[in-house]
């Protein structure tokens, strides 16, 4: 079985706020060489485009890791709004 | 809705319904808000519960609850890149009464939310609580939105992100102390599960992996089987995936494709992907001025390798959260030193107990040694004791070649292992 994460994310149920939950700091990430984020988020959140780092709300699955691994501080983590944002039919 | 409650209780998870029903068959009025469309819409799990805790609270709650299936096969296996080797433990003492259960917490959040509602707590749901309300440097409520609602004392019981936690003041964050865990549900007919985990009816597995399904990485991975599903899933430490440089979301795709995997889930749909992080070692403070910490918010949780326990913990501490509101209740005294009961009865009972037995686990079980070497070492014993290829050798002499250059560290893991764990 070999399913991309876009596909895993299709499966979920969402209820997609408006408003941002989750703020970067971009100013920040450019002084960051490593980038972890890329590859830390379970749900592939965060993408490089043209060379700055862009977090892609929609789709956030509230695991909280960007909150604890981003190691310069750059993410300014809040749920979304109440009634917002995923919802597990099993979890 | 009465402006002031009793208690306020923070998110409708285990912890929290644990604490709303025990308060409210005592009689005091409580208010539970959660932020999802309903209790168990944010939360994740592996997928099994131990069923101590629940049952001191509701004895037999199995009969009513919506349980998948009674686990009565503990599996470890250790993976290397060809080969697994897997230890297969049933005991009749997993039975009766059932030790633990596999659920799926949408549906169990649910039942235990509705189980503190029917003893009289009010829940409201899509409710995001941003702030404490404080006076004079006491915590005397919740602020959610435009809203502000009074209480006697808080129950922060808002998971292992806890942002009550963080508005009280009480924990800085340290990355080390937390995993990832990552999952999905597997959709498989009943019969077809019975039978490829050698299971009779109703009874269940539970599969623990360590070795090469995590690259490596400490941590490891579980199947659980359900009623008509299987939960599987990768935990691994977030600051050693950091280092390895390998993508989280890789080490899900590479174990749905593990051969070990591949045959257990053959057939199977995935139906749910889930993540979240595990707070494996990172105690905060428990209660302060008019606020009380229960479950995974309090980093309620123990990893001693083989069990893997924050669900019975959330309960028991969220029971211990009702009997010290209580007595607080009793006294009119909300302060600091009046909580500070919280913590002395969940010393005597098994929740700080255990997490002072297994104190020295985590540190332990972040030894990389534990998921490259030892796994590769037991797989090429096994390799070399069933494979024929020429002329073979004593064990003995098989496992001095294996070992040649890495006893002593061996020995002094096992010693670091047997008072870890």
């Amino acid at each position: 079985m070999n399913i991309s994460i876009e596909d895993q994310l299709g499966l979920i149920s969402f209820e997609v706020d408006k408003e941002k939950h989750i703020k970067v700091e971009t100013s920040i990430c450019r002084q960051c060489i490593d980038k972890p984020c890329l590859r830390f988020c379970p749900s592939k959140r965060f993408t490089l485009e043209k060379g700055e780092i862009v977090h892609n709300y929609e789709g956030c699955l509230e695991c909280g890791s960007c909150k604890f691994a981003c190691p310069k501080g750059a993410v300014d983590f809040s749920y979304p709004r109440g009634g917002y944002g995923v919802y597990y039919k099993y979890g | 809705m009465a402006e002031k409650f009793d208690v306020i209780i923070v998110g409708a998870g285990p912890g929290g319904c644990s604490a709303a029903y025990s308060l409210a068959k005592m009689g005091f009025s409580v208010l539970m808000v959660e932020r999802g469309k309903y209790p168990g819409a944010k939360n994740v799990m592996g997928g099994r519960m131990y069923t101590y805790a629940l049952n001191r609270l509701i004895p037999d709650f199995w009969k009513e609850a919506p349980v998948e299936r009674k686990v009565t096969r503990e599996k470890l296996t250790l993976l290397s890149n060809k080969s697994s080797v897997t230890l297969d433990f049933h005991d009749e003492e997993l039975l009766e009464p059932p030790n633990s259960f596999t659920i799926l917490r949408a549906r169990f959040d649910q039942w235990f939310a509705n189980k503190a509602v029917e003893a009289g707590a009010t829940l409201v749901t899509n409710i995001r609580v941003d702030d404490l309300l404080w006076k004079d440097k006491k915590i005397t409520g919740i602020v959610a939105g435009t809203d502000k609602l009074e209480a006697n004392v808080v129950i922060a019981a808002d998971g292992a992100v806890s942002l009550m936690v963080e508005k009280a003041g009480l924990k800085e964050f340290e990355t080390k102390e937390f995993a990832i865990g990552m999952k999905e549900i597997i959709e498989l007919p009943e019969k077809v599960i019975d039978d490829r985990f050698n299971l009779a009816s109703e009874e269940g597995a539970a599969q623990l992996f360590i070795g090469q399904c995590t690259r490596q990485i400490p941590g490891g991975a579980f199947v659980y089987t359900n009623r008509n599903s299987l939960s599987l899933g990768i935990v691994v430490y977030i600051n050693q995936l950091i280092e390895s440089k390998v993508e989280a979301y890789e080490l899900m795709r590479e174990f749905n494709s593990n051969p070990a995997i591949a045959k257990l889930i053959a057939g199977g749909k995935i139906v749910e992907y889930s993540t979240h992080v595990i707070p494996e070692a990172s105690r905060t403070g428990l209660f302060t001025d008019g606020l009380l910490v229960v479950g995974d918010a309090a980093g309620l949780i123990v990893n001693s390798g083989i069990t893997l326990r924050g669900m019975d913990m959330a309960i028991a501490s969220g029971m211990a959260a009702a009997e010290a509101v209580k007595i607080a209740m009793g006294k009119n005294d909300f302060s600091k030193k009046s909580l500070s009961h919280y913590e002395y009865l969940l010393k005597n009972d098994f929740v700080l107990a255990d997490m002072r037995t297994f104190k020295r686990s985590p540190e332990f079980l972040q030894n990389t040694r534990l998921y490259s070497l030892y796994p590769e070492l037991v797989c090429k014993l096994f390799h070399r004791l069933a494979v024929v290829k020429g002329p073979k050798r004593r064990l003995f002499n098989e496992l001095l070649e294996e070992t040649r250059g890495k006893r002593v560290r061996m020995v002094l893991d096992l010693i670091r292992g047997l008072r870890a764990l």
